[in-house]
């Protein structure tokens, strides 16, 4: 049986509560909008790119807990981030939280708290929202990108 | 339990025997999804508004006709299609009669809810809307409520006119009123609303719409599970539900509609069945109800619907209605005192839904918490996302009750939420 407490570890009910870049930005030069059509989850990710890396990056909008620190943990980890190296991160965090290949710990640092969403298959797509619109936003997608 | 039901099995006109009891572990026996374990405990299902359950009598039923009677309907000579034909006729019947129609005409077959304001839309809406009419809607409808009426008003440049709802959740009467104008040409509104749990005033929406002539259409789908209802009092002009809230199978649901209305209504889809006749130069189309009916049909959905409506009819709908109001009664009381927890949706005339939030905790995860506990509810905008947007909320967290459920599972439901609350400490 999964544990309640696999997924809802303590730094992300912290992050949910708290969540870190939880902002608008006047200078952003890439945004998108996310939303999960099934909870109703919505997301405003904001980009400032310096060449072809993350200078600043930050969010807004309403979800769960999942979702929320999911998107606060992202803009965390891809402060000063390449492009590619964001594309890199997003696809083994879907394969931590879908349970796909197991990528070592040490490569998803901080992410790593988010492999107990593997043992809950209806929350993957709160933990994707934000991934999701960020790469909408580097794409410079004008419509809301939706997980559906 | 308190209330009383005849469980006695009938025939219809003989003299019931004494009223017992209002059984629920009787009838709980009926539906066999409720006995199994979710995730370790006993499943308590509390989303009855999304879906309910079915008793054996309805999936034996469904069985049966596959296991005997299969045949296509209204056109073979051979036994098993008139038999088929015969047992779907038959369920057109006990639909009007529970509906109190006054003709098994006026009782057309589709498949949900949603398509039959599909197919009010696309054929009434569409024969009668011109530029700068109006239809009126309410702000607590379901989005299936909403988007057909959506679509047929733009292809007509008419308008969408939208009643709204005060802060505990009932329509303002004096607005509704208001917008019934020269221009209206059709009201839909909700018996009972899916996402607030609010009972509207139906039959004197309906009369204050006639007094001005304009024709209304009833969403019944959370209605007809739970309430009374009778067509020819309330004197509505079309009244949908669907089978799959109402014990049924899914993929059935009924468009009730006078006859008149009907006969003047240009066919839905084209096909086989809705047709007498058929040239290159001209077809002529079938009689209502058949003209709404094209191809092949659901043949064991109305079979399954039958056996529902007799389950339902036999425990009777006042009482199912005595005891989903104790359970709502209950819940309400259990929910609202614990800390945090706020109702959305407290209109003095409710039924069967709980729609609650919950400070600083989002409704998914309450969901989240409470399935690894064995609750089924309903998280989310309960496709009615304007009644969130009214009340600034992206989601709830909605229980809603069925005629099987017990206060003990409000009890459960009651220390799931504790334990959301010490999870999110």
């Amino acid at each position: 049986m999964a544990d309640l407490r696999d997924l809802y570890q303590e730094v992300i009910l912290e992050h949910s509560k708290v969540p870190r870049n939880y902002r608008g930005m006047a200078e952003a030069d890439h945004k998108a909008e996310g939303f999960n059509p099934l909870c109703g989850d919505r997301f405003t990710v904001y980009l400032h790119m310096d060449g072809g890396r993350i200078h600043d990056i930050s969010f807004q909008g309403s979800g769960c807990a999942i979702s929320k620190a999911s998107a606060s943990m992202m803009t965390q980890t891809l402060k000063g981030k390449t492009r590619d190296e964001a594309d890199e991160l997003f696809r083994r965090f879907h394969d931590l939280v879908t349970g796909q290949g197991n990528p070592p710990e040490t490569e998803m640092g901080k992410l790593a708290v988010f492999s107990g969403v593997s043992e809950f298959p209806a929350r993957v797509k709160c933990a994707t929202l934000a991934w999701h619109t960020l790469q909408a936003a580097l794409e410079g997608q004008q419509d809301a990108v939706s997980t559906e | 339990m308190t209330a009383f039901a005849d469980l006695s099995v009938s025939p219809a006109g003989s003299r019931v025997s004494e009223p017992r009891p209002y059984d629920v572990e009787r009838i709980r026996a009926d539906f066999p999804i409720l006995h199994q374990q979710v995730h370790g405990h006993p499943l308590v299902y509390l989303d009855n508004a999304a879906t309910a359950q079915k008793p054996r009598q309805v999936i034996e039923a469904i069985t049966r006709f596959y296991e005997r009677d299969n045949a296509n309907i209204h056109r073979g000579v051979h036994a098993l299609s008139q038999r088929a034909t015969e047992e779907y006729e038959h369920a057109r019947k006990t639909a009007q009669e529970f509906l109190g129609a006054e003709d098994c005409r006026e009782i057309i077959f589709v498949r949900s809810t949603t398509e039959a304001i599909n197919l009010v839309a696309q054929t009434y809406g569409r024969q009668n809307l011109k530029p700068g009419d109006e239809v009126l809607i309410t702000a607590m409808e379901h989005h299936s409520d909403i988007v057909p009426w959506q679509m047929i008003c733009e292809e007509k440049q008419a308008k969408l006119r939208v009643a709204p709802i005060n802060e505990a959740g009932e329509l303002c009467l004096d607005e509704y009123e208001r917008l019934l104008t020269g221009r209206t040409k059709l009201v839909a509104v909700a018996h009972l609303s899916n996402a607030l749990g609010t009972i509207n005033p139906i039959q004197q929406m309906i009369a204050m719409a006639h007094a001005k002539k304009i024709p209304v259409m009833v969403d019944g789908a959370q209605a007809a599970p739970r309430l009374p209802v009778n067509v020819r009092e309330l004197n509505c002009d079309f009244y949908a539900f669907s089978g799959h809230k109402i014990y049924g199978p899914t993929g059935i649901g009924v468009l009730y509609g006078k006859l008149a209305l009907l006969e003047a209504m240009p066919p839905y889809q084209g096909g086989g069945d809705m047709i007498s006749s058929v040239a290159f130069e001209r077809t002529v189309y079938n009689k209502v109800p058949h003209k709404f009916e094209a191809g092949t049909p659901d043949i064991s959905g109305p079979i399954g619907l039958e056996a529902a409506l007799d389950y339902v009819s036999r425990l009777g709908i006042e009482n199912i209605e005595r005891h989903e109001t104790q359970l709502l009664e209950y819940a309400t009381h259990r929910i609202s005192r614990l800390p945090g927890i706020k109702l959305i949706g407290t209109a003095k005339n409710k039924a069967g839904v709980l729609s609650f939030v919950m400070e600083g905790v989002h409704p998914h995860d309450i969901g989240t918490i409470l399935d690894q506990e064995g609750i089924a509810i309903r998280t989310g905008h309960h496709c009615a996302q304007p009644v969130m947007e009214r009340y600034g909320i992206p989601a709830t967290a909605r229980a809603s009750f069925g005629l099987y459920n017990t206060k003990e599972e409000i009890d459960v439901l009651a220390s799931g939420i504790k334990k959301v609350q010490e999870v999110f400490g």
